[in-house]
């Protein structure tokens, strides 16, 4: 219970006399540097209301002496990146993929932004460094689905594969198990077959019956001895390179229900300039013919 | 003393709150019937479980209703006991599960691939249980204690602060349930469904009438700060949830709502709300328990009665402008950053206040430090409570923001005003509650506390370092470009670069988890009446004052 104002001996303070379950107060003054730092801080609020957008009216709001505006500032920076890009974008936009690629400087400006744009738009699939992963091809490689020039790259990058564009490439690989083509037997033999290609098969009869399914079947497609077509994005199965995988199982699979992965075409999403820019990226990569 | 008025409450309220819990049993089984939503038939089942407990403990446990033997007549402690009980179950289950997904960012493989494990239904089971079921319990429990303590007269109702420890968990069981099953409104801090709302709506009201009740017939002239601090806490409280959860069921049987607010204003009340949980159950709240268990474990006055005055109605004025902030450079408009940027600044001092009243209580006790770890435990978290309130204005600051913000500096932020300021506030309280409440001597081991103490303090200390790398080099790759204008980085080189730390923090939070877990076997012992065989601290004499030989 209050007991009246004492004088407590550590601080020399006088409490305030009050006292609940033992915890009394002391009758401290606030601290200065406390109360000016305080003081500091609203003065700073209300310069900074001054000086910017602050306190909302009717159906405006205080603009601020500085007439500063988020949106606007955003704009101008774009503006400004825009400008200091601007050069060498219209030398781009002007340029054909050969000519950008015979312009050390404007050839050095395109890798640097096809490296940027290959980082934020196609690294998903593809992988940072372009090496793939099942199902996404590896772009560092000779092995091309449909071309490494860079007309074919640009081509591909530009319209997409199997995409919703109406000018994308497509290549239809049938699902020959599950649209009753060939039997599950035949579909085996048909994976012995090709698998020989590139390497030893045990079964010399599989292979055997394989290859004659293949020739009816696969052949349109793939070509002889599986060399592929890069006007039907048909890979060639001859060179041990995989897309999916080199198991037999993967194999199996393919043959039996079709594959029909998708790239998007990147006309709807980037800038022509862009585009470019990433096909020559691509060209540099290590395959690029 | 008003026995004779919780006799009355006892024999009057029984009945009505029978028929009140009767009539809710009927309604679950209703909706269950009715329902197309297996979520809706689970927390059916939940609901009706509280039915059906409330009306047993009613029936057949009467004697835990009346008022305590002659000893104990003064003061409601069965419900503060029972709240230290749950106020440790949940912290332990909230910090497991935040050891749960930061192990699950440095090893995605840790997502299990289900739908009950993944991070984004474990997200929110970890930060609902560590805010609302950890410190929430920690709050109505600390808050029943000292609002008796400090008014001299027991605790408002008799049924009623029950009622509000077993709804507030039922609501707490409800929301976790529900995360987990999938069910969400998507407001951060307030993502359970509007029927889960409305619940916490009840409950919380009976809440605010408990406490004003038990002020009102205080036996001390004047009210304690803390009870500013908690009635402060309470009240805003119910107005963020009630505003922020405004929302249409899509039907009375289902669990899926659409609010009431959309696009920029959604985001604006969702951030009103979000910051003011900071500001008004994190902060005032926890300052309530900072205002007693402070002094109380150092034994001297608080520092300065006006200090207290001015920053609480400081905090409380400011606070509240301060939530645009989360939204910097985002639609919301420029003028409305900058109020909740200047009011954040402004905020600082208000905020310190506390600090300054709780470091400085300490003067001519210092040397307790040295040998009370439970007063070490709550004056570090008055540090960490004065780091954090520093770092946030900080951070508010547009131009600072538009690095810190949505990396992982935000998350170094919050842990350490969550580690360091409110769970090391509320392990001291817990400390200092147990003894008192199961009348031991002292604790089972205060070594153990002391061990706590360094264990925690190391894992915060990786923790928030950690984060404060991570963010920081997260937020410089994603604004980095190349000398010709390129961004420098791809989206999950950033994330590559963050594994690290990744690990560094759920390797904290492994020593935050073992902290408590050694926390709670002192409790445990401590309730069983057992004092560990060990030479306790004393005061070495100040060599000063030594004898010359």
């Amino acid at each position: 219970m209050a007991s009246g104002k004492e004088v407590d001996q550590t601080s020399g303070t006088e409490t305030t006399g009050h006292e609940w379950d033992g915890i009394k107060e002391l009758d401290t003054p606030l601290p200065r540097w406390w109360l000016w730092t305080f003081y500091a801080c609203v003065i700073w609020a209300v310069g900074y209301w001054v000086l910017m957008p602050a306190w909302p009216l009717i159906d405006s709001y205080t603009k601020g002496l500085l007439g500063h505006s988020q949106r606007a500032s955003v704009a101008e920076s774009l503006a400004q990146a825009r400008l200091a890009q601007s050069g060498f974008v219209r030398r781009i936009q002007a340029s054909s993929l050969d000519e950008i690629e015979g312009d050390p400087a404007l050839l050095e400006f395109a890798l640097a932004g096809g490296r940027s744009a290959f980082a934020v738009n196609c690294s998903q699939c593809h992988g940072l460094g372009a090496a793939g992963a099942p199902g996404y091809p590896n772009l560092n490689d000779d092995d091309w689905l449909w071309g490494g020039s860079l007309d074919d790259i640009h081509q591909t990058i530009h319209f997409g594969i199997r995409s919703d564009h109406d000018d994308t490439r497509v290549g239809d690989m049938p699902a020959f198990l599950r649209d009753e083509i060939l039997e599950r037997t035949q579909v085996e033999d048909v994976a012995a077959y090709v698998l020989s290609l590139s390497k030893d098969v045990e079964d010399a009869a599989a292979v055997a019956r394989g290859a004659d399914i293949f020739a009816e079947e696969c052949v349109a497609c793939h070509q002889e001895g599986g060399a592929g077509s890069r006007e039907l994005g048909a890979p060639r199965l001859a060179d041990g390179i995989w897309l999916y995988g080199s198991t037999n199982a993967t194999l199996i699979q393919t043959i039996a229900n079709g594959r029909a992965s998708v790239m998007p075409a990147w006309a709807d999403r980037l800038d022509a300039a862009t585009i470019k820019q990433l096909a020559i990226y691509v060209h540099t990569l290590g395959g690029g013919e | 003393m008003t026995e004779s008025n919780d006799h009355r409450g006892n024999g009057a309220m029984r009945y009505p709150v029978g028929a009140a819990l009767a009539g809710g049993a009927l309604l679950c089984i209703f909706i269950m019937a009715r329902t197309a939503d297996p979520v809706m038939i689970v927390h059916g089942f939940l609901f009706l479980a509280f039915c059906a407990g409330g009306i047993y403990f009613l029936v057949r446990r009467t004697h835990a209703l009346a008022p305590e033997g002659a000893a104990d007549a003064t003061y409601n402690d069965a419900v503060t006991r029972t709240g230290v009980i749950i106020s440790m179950f949940w912290g332990i289950a909230g910090f497991l599960a935040g050891l749960a997904i930061a192990l699950q960012l440095s090893f995605p493989a840790l997502n299990f691939d289900l739908p009950w494990t993944n991070f984004g239904r474990l997200r929110p089971l970890h930060t609902s249980a560590v805010i609302f079921a950890f410190g929430g319990n920690v709050l109505i429990t600390t808050s029943f204690h000292v609002v008796q303590r400090t008014c001299r007269t027991r605790l408002a109702g008799v049924i009623a602060p029950w009622f509000v420890l077993w709804g507030y968990n039922l609501f707490i069981v409800v929301a976790a349930s529900g995360y987990l099953l999938g069910v969400t409104q998507s407001k951060e801090y307030a993502e359970p469904e509007w029927y889960a709302d409305l619940w916490l709506t009840l409950v919380w009201v009976t809440y605010l009438l408990v406490f004003l009740a038990t002020v009102w017939r205080r036996r001390e002239p004047h009210i304690y700060v803390a009870n500013w601090f908690y009635l402060a806490f309470i009240v805003t409280v119910a107005m963020l949830h009630i505003v922020n959860n405004l929302a249409v069921p899509v039907s009375w049987t289902e669990t899926k709502s659409y609010s009431l607010f959309a696009g920029v204003q959604d985001a604006l009340t969702q951030w009103w709300y979000g910051h003011n949980a900071v500001g008004f159950f994190l902060t005032a709240g926890f300052l309530g328990i900072m205002y007693y268990f402070v002094p109380k474990q150092a034994q001297r006055p608080v520092y300065s009665y006006r200090l207290s005055i001015i920053h609480f109605w400081s905090l409380i004025f400011l606070y509240i402008w301060a939530g645009p902030h989360h939204l910097h450079y985002t639609a919301l408009p420029q003028w409305s950053q900058t109020l909740g940027m200047t009011f954040s600044i402004m905020l600082w001092m208000p905020s310190w206040g506390g600090m300054i009243n709780g470091l400085m209580t300490l003067s001519g006790a210092w040397d307790k430090l040295r040998t009370d770890p439970v007063l070490r435990m709550l004056v570090a978290s008055v540090a960490f409570y004065g780091m954090s309130t520093f770092e946030g204005p900080v951070m508010a600051i547009r131009a600072v923001n538009s690095l810190s913000h949505y990396t992982d500096w935000t998350i170094g932020h919050v842990h350490s005003g969550a580690l360091g300021w409110v769970a090391f506030v509320s392990f001291g309280a817990l400390y200092a509650l147990t003894p008192i409440l199961w009348k031991r001597q002292r604790l089972y081991s205060l070594h153990l506390v002391s061990v706590h103490f360094w264990i925690a303090s190391i894992g915060i200390v990786l923790y928030i370092t950690a984060m404060w790398v991570s963010g920081i080099l997260q937020g410089l790759m994603w604004r980095a470009y190349d000398s010709m204008g390129f961004l420098e980085y791809s989206f999950v080189e950033t994330v590559a670069a963050m594994h690290p730390f990744y690990v560094i923090r759920a390797g904290g939070g492994a020593l935050f988890v073992v902290g408590a877990l050694i926390m709670a076997y002192n409790l445990w012992r401590t309730v069983r009446g057992d004092l560990r065989n060990e030479a306790l601290p004393t005061v070495r004499p100040n060599p000063a004052m030594a004898p010359a030989e």
